[in-house]
């Protein structure tokens, strides 16, 4: 039951529009930095250009994706119209006005901080409250998900909540709670001293509080992926989920384990101490727990699907798979990149291996890895799924759908892996420019320039995207019939704590407190370490 | 058999199966977690453990980082410590200069944003937040020269944040600390 096709397209269709703007800005920058290029004259381009790359990319683009994926599950997998459709536009409009108010200071060269803001240098005041907006605009979304679901079970009482409405509401308390980290920075710390109210910035205490979105805030982009894993993967090959039981722990983890970790990305700071930067990495292994299980799960829900296709043997059931068919593909594109991009997490989040990768071009090139491959081919698999439905029009380019999928996998891998590589020979991050004529830089050469071919590939494949979009909005009309989430093979069973998120959000919030409470409180109480703001572009 | 008894069966096998891979999963964590704590406590590698403080603002006019402190000083039981500071958008010592097979020190801070401080071809790699002193010990076990960029971004200049870090011999870095205090190679 879809009948808001139209917010639902709304939000789609912005993100997508905003990703093929972002899109054009990463190739541009992956050219100019490399040496197929000459320095850029001005390398404030170069920033302004990141920077908006970075907020679209991380606030706006995945955003709107999780919402508009997530009006559909609640319409779908509960069956019933969306309750408060006006404020679900309301949400909307805030995102899309508080993106361009962002990205106006940006465009200008007001607010070249990066997306990570970095105090304590600070940009124009509008560019904060763009984003600002932008999570008020999907707060809003939170709400209507909780509340959707609570009227469902009222009207539902001793039946289990549809696994694709379990873990999209999941999805959303957790990115309720990641984006406070953030939240508190911009509204304590930034803002009062963008707007010239306060002078000084503790730059310490700011990286932990943005610690506490960065890490959580990748799970959020990858809860729509991992709902297209188990609801929409199985139906779409023909089989069925292996385990309700297992995907709904596998969410709930995600909710609890994602937080209380962000500290990792301070393992080289100087205002955190070694104790909490270890019980952080502990966690973070923890994190990849929901991952494994995944895994399993996902793998055994495909090979169901061979094996009632006909496929035998041990492996000989791997042939037995459509191939063809592009959900299929994604998935198995997108979980080589997982699998790659996780095992490079590993050295990331070690207490050890850091510090010889921290802040180098091999962080770059794992979370375009994993953000930018496991979890966007997924959307792009959304889409092509949803679209039919959404539209009332026929799909019929699958070729073209598997061109783009192949090249988005290619480009991927072609751009991350020499990235990784120039990452481990030592090469900074968001540079505008690199010395390639210094014989201890000239080895990277060949590497950052076959990343940026990788760059234009990506690019290619992102525009054929839009355009396989855009052609299915001409197509003939269809009905493409109802929509329709995966089965589990055992139909759940109603258990009361995979069923409700009262105790999972409890185990949140207290494990955030005590894996964060100690080392905010200790870094605001401290008078003696703040600087003066330096602000960026011209006058504060 | 009738197909119930085979469906039910099924969902044990089915169970187990996945309770074998939970329980892989978990033991592959707790390896993970127990290396790094071993490698920690054994070994002693680990991210700075210490939160130092220094006020930002006053650095250049008193205490360790005045500009004169700075630069590479050989201490009384061999080792040497290198002082540094990273600014918009340079480092002093522009160049700093360590001795082979010795144990350096590196404390660092910065007075205005937040840096990088990454040399090349090692794992010194931490960051320099205004208001904390970076420490990082290290020992190097070629001569030779390393790029230290900075590898945090920093402001329109970051990508002309670049230092250098000279190893030499033993020999070499003593006849350049006789009669000095402090030793840096800038030119």
């Amino acid at each position: 039951m879809l009948t808001s096709r139209r917010l639902i397209l709304a939000h789609f269709w912005l993100a997508f529009a905003v990703f093929g703007f972002a899109l054009v800005l990463g190739a541009w920058q992956m050219f100019v930095r490399s040496p197929l290029h000459t320095w850029i004259s001005n390398p404030e381009w170069y920033y302004r250009s990141l920077t908006a790359h970075g907020t679209v990319m991380g606030y706006v683009f995945p955003t709107l994706v999780a919402m508009g994926f997530g009006y559909a599950i609640s319409e779908v997998s509960l069956g019933r119209p969306l309750v408060g459709r006006r404020w679900a536009w309301a949400g909307f409009w805030l995102i899309a006005v508080g993106a361009v108010m962002a990205m106006i200071p940006v465009a200008l060269g007001r607010a070249s901080v990066l997306y990570t803001f970095y105090p304590p240098l600070i940009g124009n005041p509008f560019y904060y409250l763009g984003i600002v907006l932008v999570v008020v605009g999907s707060w809003i979304w939170v709400a209507l998900m909780s509340i959707n679901l609570r009227v469902w079970k009222r009207d539902n009482p001793g039946v289990a909540v549809p696994l694709p409405m379990f873990a999209n509401v999941a999805g959303s308390y957790l990115w309720a709670w990641t984006a406070v980290g953030a939240a508190l920075e911009l509204l304590l710390q930034i803002l009062p001293v963008a707007f010239g109210l306060r002078s000084t910035i503790d730059a310490g205490l700011s990286r932990v509080f943005f610690s506490w979105t960065l890490h959580a805030i990748v799970y959020f982009w990858l809860m729509p992926t991992y709902i297209a894993y188990y609801t929409i993967v199985p139906r779409a090959i023909g089989g069925k989920i292996y385990s309700d039981t297992m995907a709904r722990i596998s969410f709930i983890l995600f909710l609890v384990v994602a937080m209380p970790i962000g500290m990792h990305h301070t393992f080289a700071d100087p205002q955190v101490g070694a104790g909490f930067k270890f019980i952080h990495s502990a966690f973070t292994a923890l994190v990849a727990l929901p991952t494994l299980l995944t895994v399993f799960t996902i793998c055994a829900s495909v090979e169901i699907a061979a094996r009632m296709r006909g496929g035998r043997g041990p492996f000989g059931w791997i042939g037995a798979l459509p191939w063809s068919n592009p959900i299929m593909m994604a998935v198995a594109f997108s979980f080589v990149m997982l699998g790659f991009g996780g095992a490079g997490g590993l050295v990331n989040m070690s207490y050890q291996l850091d510090s010889s990768i921290h802040n180098t071009q091999w962080i770059t090139g794992h979370f375009h890895l994993i953000f930018g491959g496991a979890i966007v081919i997924m959307y792009f698999a959304i889409a092509y799924d949803l679209w039919p439905h959404l539209t009332g029009r026929a799909m019929r380019d699958l070729r073209l759908m598997r061109v783009q999928l192949w090249l988005w996998f290619v480009g991927m891998i072609v751009t991350t892996f020499p990235w990784h590589w120039v990452g481990i020979l030592g090469m900074p991050r968001r540079m505008a420019y690199y010395d390639y004529a210094d014989p201890a830089i000239a080895p990277q050469a060949l590497s950052v320039a076959l990343s940026a071919v990788g760059g234009f590939i990506l690019l290619a494949s992102g525009l054929l995207f839009i355009l396989v979009l855009l052609r299915a909005q001409r197509a003939p009309r269809e009905d493409a019939g109802a929509y329709r989430f995966a089965a589990a093979l055992h139909p759940p069973v109603l258990t009361p704590a995979l069923n409700s998120y009262a105790l999972w959000i409890a185990l949140m919030v207290g494990l955030t407190v005590t894996n964060y409470g100690f080392p905010i409180a200790q870094l605001a109480l401290r008078q003696d370490t703040s600087v003066p703001a330096v602000y960026v572009g011209a006058d504060p | 058999m009738t197909v119930e008894d085979h469906d039910i069966d099924a969902a044990r096998v089915a169970e187990r199966v996945e309770r074998r891979w939970a329980t892989l999963s978990i033991a592959i964590i707790v390896v993970l977690a127990g290396a790094a704590a071993f490698a920690g406590i054994h070994k002693a590698t680990m991210p700075q453990a210490r939160v130092e403080t220094v006020e930002p603002q006053t650095i250049h006019l008193s205490g360790e980082f005045t500009e004169a402190n700075l630069g590479s000083a050989a201490e009384p039981d061999g080792s040497v410590t290198v002082r540094a500071v990273g600014q918009q958008y340079s480092f002093t010592p522009q160049c700093m200069v360590v001795p082979v097979d010795t144990p350096v020190l590196f404390r660092a801070t910065s007075p205005d944003v937040v840096h990088g401080f990454l040399i090349q071809g090692t794992n010194v790699n931490t960051m320099l937040v205004p208001g904390y002193v970076s420490q990082i010990p290290a020992r190097f076990s070629r001569t030779g020269d390393h790029l230290m960029p900075c590898q945090e971004f920093c402001g329109v200049g970051h990508e002309g944040m670049w230092a250098k870090v000279k190893v030499v011999t033993r020999d070499e870095f003593l006849r350049m600390s006789a009669g000095n205090r402090r030793v840096a190679c800038v030119d």
